[in-house]
């Protein structure tokens, strides 16, 4: 008799919650998965493609899926690698070596004197953020270039070079002040 | 009015600090020789720099504008005397980054020739807007140090009611004495600067807010006062306590309001000025002068004969010291500003701008102390007058958790260095705070910028996708004009009456023809997507 | 002409960790020559020995870390941990008990987490903590005060009995050691006399002095004196050592009114044991206390009710080291819950409540 009992208290049981993870799964259910385009905001829109994705949002959907590392986006650095393991609650992963960080923000620029207007840049640029047409000397529009220097390779003539970004009084930044002493990590 | 009618309240923390005015205010204020140049930046002060009016061999005279903008944040600037433009390139700016800016470089003629002036002899003629327009004509920004556009700030909307006008007179950092001096010595201007503001923004009444080290200042304004039989103007003086001469701080004092850490004064119906914007004012108004010279308290262990200076703005700072007796042997350390928050110069060799109250050079070969580690004891917080917690603070920007620290109220920290200043394990707060909200709107703009970059390249993306789209179109109705001609061609033959043949037949083959043609322009669309 | 840069402020620190170390030892001063007088040479050469294993053990932990020496082997803060510890041992304790003691606080509760400033719990107390659940017997051998009637030990003697572990042979431990008037009065109510018997018992009653245990009230009251003195300077904070005894006189005093035959009363409470050390001296540690200016209220509030609990009903006859530990365990929490309204904000809208909490706390 008592195992009888035993049996209905926990087919009940199993019953009730049951019902309860069915009701709770559709009263709760999350349309779409916004996640990608969470993880596309943290990302430097840079679109160079050296993370081996063909650009920004690829990355993040290739992120979103499990497919990639929150670690090799270069441009991006440990800032960005930073944001997404706070955004997506994993530990953050040290950058490697491939994707070794290059802090420098950089813009390219065309060597006027060059440049045979061959339009091969204007094509490989991601933001349009080179003006000119054919057989017509181009220049980079400065403010919107990313500095992924995807026009580098297809320019015949080698006439577009990498400057850093000018660093104004106001865009400088501090520094953080040196350790020494303070800090208990190795 | 007697100022100990006025009641006073206190806000937290802060330090007694030693003042070491004295040693400036032995001597009246100095003027500083007309110097052979004039190094000019085209910003110093917060909001966008204007355009250049002038150009390199333009003969400019005093007082003349050589920057104007359109934004509604912006100062222009002026020559600050008579001359010819000998260049304009980038020098280094007084900056803590020690990087150049944009200046204008005059060679003064030694003449000091004024532009024609338009002076307003009553002010009351004038409306608030048209004396705001002339405040901005004549680049006033707040000369306390923030170098805010003072047009804007007297403009606080047309909600806002202002029921006190504030005067800053507290100079509560150490060493500097040029608000003193000019209270002292210009009480007449600034009462008068202080009925101007008081009239624009149409304050019930006026508080005059003097630190109680100054007494010679505050009796020289209560002179003017009482001899202009005042009612609405008080002239208040408050404990001197660092950083009472904060905007926030100066409020809690003489209120005990609390502005809100999102607001502005104006929102609990107050507005603040310092007292060299006063008399700037003044000048701008009633004498229709801009501003184009500033008192800078040259001063510190480190130079010979410290005393205040008028200086024209964009004389060099090494000038000031030669005129002030030099530097003594052990000299090492040149601040522009105060000791608490002013940030050291790599060089002498930079212009003094709007915002430049005080030139401290130190000379104690100050070895710096080992930083130990936080060791918790919260000496920060218990002067901080944010009231922030400084130690969280500082653990979050070493930790460079940016979000956290903002939820810890960064960017309510006035940097005041209270922190800093009573830290048993020399820690550099300030610093860390400085370093954290220089690298948060760094990301801010880095964030900016991306989005910028991805509507481009979404937009790029797009263009192409149409292009693509646009040029199988193209080619598929080239096609099939072809066709048709084709088909008209064989068609015509065909009319020809030897063979006869059924026009329904045509049309069959006509329209399976066109179908082939589909496929064909599909494939090569399909092909051409693929590349 | 090059000048030097950095960032502000560009005054001269006068406050460092030194400064704020050493007033602290020296203030310690008065009470521990006081403790000397009553209890024998064992608290000195107790003292040195643990001072002398803490530095070494400190210089050990700071080379094997890759720490630079110097300024944290000067900053006396392994000295104090070290004194703080054997004033809490009896006086009699062995050498190779202050010494475990010591090199526990050092090396375990200290630098394995990280060194001075990331320790969360006080390395004294914890020290004292290992050693009372190891050796109990041991942690027994306390001196009885300078009172007629007792046995009283030279200078040698009491180095023969610390190093060689060896009585002198006209001795028995029970002649020369003897339990603190706290003992007492938790055994003997065990046995179901009242306070007032205790106190004046035949053979033990002169021990309890005219408060809080002969001996115990001038220790007491020295460390109240400097410790009242370092709180004044702002040297420690006072709200610790003034929620500590509030809380403890509080409680005190209610259960004595309400049943004074079973209950100690509160003076006996403050000025036995050492509830005076742990008030100025041990809870204000600032590194394992609270920080806020209302968590350092509880924090010290906490301790002394912890310290009531523990000496009411607990199996030690003193909680002090527990009820430090306990409260240095709730010193964040308290922080996280007490933190004051910034200028400018209101209270609603603090950062933790919408913010914090999903982080991973």
């Amino acid at each position: 008799m008592s195992i009888l009992i035993a049996i209905i208290v926990l087919a009940t049981i199993s019953v009730f919650f049951g019902l309860l993870l069915g009701y709770t799964s559709v009263k709760f259910h999350v349309e779409g998965d916004p996640v990608v385009d969470k993880i596309d905001a943290l990302l430097p829109q840079t679109q160079c493609g050296q993370c081996t994705y063909p650009g920004c949002r690829p990355y993040a959907e290739a992120i979103a899926a499990g497919e990639a590392n929150i670690n090799q986006c270069p441009p991006g650095g440990e800032t960005t690698m930073l944001a997404l393991s706070e955004l997506l609650g994993i530990e953050p992963v040290p950058l490697d070596d491939e994707h070794a960080d290059a802090p420098e923000k950089t813009v390219v620029y065309i060597d006027e004197q060059t440049c045979i207007g061959c339009t091969l840049c204007i094509q490989a640029c991601p933001v349009d953020a080179i003006l000119g047409a054919a057989k017509q000397m181009h220049s980079i529009i400065e403010s919107e270039c990313t500095g992924c220097n995807l026009c580098i390779p297809p320019c015949p003539v080698d006439c577009i070079h990498i400057i850093p970004v000018k660093i104004e009084p106001e865009t400088w930044r501090w520094s953080l002040p040196e350790s020494t002493v303070t800090s208990p990590k190795a | 009015m007697t100022r100990s009618s006025h009641q006073l309240w206190r806000f937290h923390g802060g330090l007694k600090l030693e003042s070491n005015k004295a040693i400036s205010t032995q001597s009246p204020i100095v003027k500083a020789r007309l110097p052979k140049r004039l190094v000019i930046p085209v910003q110093q002060h917060i909001g966008e720099a204007g355009a250049l009016l002038v150009k390199k061999g333009d003969k400019v005279l005093k007082g003349q504008v050589i920057t104007q903008s359109n934004e509604y944040v912006s100062a222009p600037v002026h020559a600050s005397s008579s001359g010819t433009v000998i260049d304009i390139d980038e020098y280094p700016a007084p900056h803590p980054s020690g990087l150049n800016t944009l200046c204008v470089v005059i060679e003064t003629d030694g003449e000091d020739k004024w532009v024609e002036l338009q002076p307003t002899n009553y002010v009351k003629t004038k409306s608030p807007a048209e004396l705001r327009q002339l405040i901005r004509k004549a680049g006033i920004v707040g000369l306390g140090g923030a170098a805010f556009p003072t047009a804007v700030k007297v403009n606080p909307g047309p909600q806002a009611h202002i029921e006190t006008l504030i005067i800053n007179g507290a100079e509560c950092e150490p060493y500097i004495s040029c608000d003193d001096m000019l209270m002292r010595e210009y009480a007449t201007e600034l009462i008068s600067g202080c009925g101007i503001i008081q009239y624009m923004v149409s304050a019930t009444h006026c508080l005059i807010a003097v630190e109680d080290n100054k007494p010679e200042a505050v009796k020289a304004i209560q002179t003017v006062i009482s001899e202009q039989a005042l009612h609405t103007i008080e002239v208040v003086s408050i404990p001197t306590i660092y950083p009472t001469g904060g905007e926030k701080q100066l409020i809690k004092v003489l209120t005990q309001k609390e502005v809100p850490s999102d607001g502005f004064p104006s929102d609990i119906g107050l507005l603040v000025q310092n007292v060299g914007t006063a008399v700037a004012v003044h000048k701008a108004v009633v004498l229709g002068e801009p501003l184009i010279s500033r008192i800078v308290t040259v001063t510190g262990e480190g130079v010979k004969q410290p005393q205040n200076m008028e200086v024209l703005i964009g004389t060099s700072m090494s000038e000031l010291i030669e005129q002030s007796g030099g530097y003594h042997d052990d000299a090492c350390k040149l601040i522009m500003g105060g000791p608490m928050m002013g940030f050291t110069l790599q060089t002498d060799h930079l212009p003094i701008i709007k915002g430049c109250n005080c030139l401290l050079v130190e000379n104690k070969p100050e070895e710096t102390p080992a930083t130990m580690p936080c060791i918790r004891c919260g000496a920060c917080a218990s002067v901080c007058p944010a009231q922030l917690l400084p130690q969280q603070l500082f653990w979050m920007a070493s930790s460079k958790n940016f979000e956290q620290v903002q939820d810890y109220h960064l960017f309510d920290c006035i940097e005041c260095g209270c922190c800093a200043q009573v830290c048993p394990s020399q820690i550099p707060l300030v610093q860390y705070y400085r370093f954290a909200k220089t690298e948060i709107w760094s990301q801010e703009r880095d964030r900016i910028k991306s989005d910028h970059a991805r509507v481009r390249h979404d937009f790029k993306q797009a263009r192409i996708e149409l292009e693509k789209k646009e040029r199988a179109e193209k080619l598929r109705k080239k096609k099939e004009l072809l066709e048709k001609k084709k088909i008209a061609e064989a068609a015509a033959k065909n009319d020809t009456p030897e063979t006869e043949v059924d026009p329904k037949k045509v049309a069959i083959e006509a329209a399976m023809k066109r179908v082939q043609d589909k496929k064909a322009a599909k494939q090569t669309n399909n092909t051409s997507s693929d590349e | 002409m090059q000048f030097k840069t950095a960032s502000s402020p560009h005054i001269p620190q006068q406050n460092n960790v030194q400064g704020l170390m050493f007033k602290v030892l020296l203030a310690m001063v008065p009470g521990t020559i006081a403790m000397i007088v009553f209890f024998g040479w064992g608290v000195l050469i107790n003292i040195i020995l643990a001072s002398v294993v803490a530095l070494s053990a400190e210089a050990l932990m700071l080379w094997i870390r890759k720490r630079p020496i110097k300024p944290y082997i000067t900053d006396g803060s392994a000295i104090l941990t070290a004194c703080l510890l054997v004033l809490a041992l009896p006086q009699l304790a062995p050498w190779w008990l202050t010494m475990i003691g010591t090199l526990f606080a050092i090396i375990v509760a200290k630098h394995l987490y990280g060194g001075l400033g990331f320790n969360p719990f006080n390395p004294a107390m914890v020290g004292y903590v290992v050693v009372i659940i190891s050796f109990p017997k041991e942690m027994t051998q306390w001196v009885p005060p300078l009172l007629e009637g007792y046995t009283h030990l030279t200078f040698t003697e009491t180095l023969n009995i610390i190093f060689g572990g060896d009585l002198p042979l006209a001795y028995t431990w029970d002649a020369i050691t003897m339990a603190t008037p706290l003992d007492t009065v938790k055994t003997q109510l065990g046995l179901e006399l009242s306070i007032n018997e205790i106190e004046n018992h035949k053979e033990y009653g002169g021990i309890f002095g005219s408060v809080g245990g002969f001996g115990w009230e001038w220790v007491n009251g020295l460390f109240l004196a400097t410790g009242c003195y370092l709180a004044v300077k702002g040297i420690i904070d006072w709200r610790i050592p003034a929620g500590l005894i509030a809380a403890l006189l509080v409680l005190s005093n209610t259960f004595a009114l309400y049943d004074y035959a079973s209950f100690a009363p509160p003076t006996f409470h403050l000025f036995s044991g050492g509830i005076m050390l742990a008030a100025f001296f041990i809870a204000t540690d600032p590194v394992t206390a609270a920080t806020t200016t209302k968590g350092r209220w509880l924090y010290g509030a906490g301790i002394g009710v912890f310290i009531f609990i523990i000496r009411t009903w607990g199996a030690y006859p003193d909680g002090i080291a527990f009820a430090v530990i306990l409260m240095n365990m709730a010193a964040p929490l308290l922080d996280y819950y007490t933190m004051p309204r910034a200028f400018g904000h209101s209270w609603t809208e603090f950062p933790h409540h919408h913010k914090a909490d999903d982080d991973e706390q």
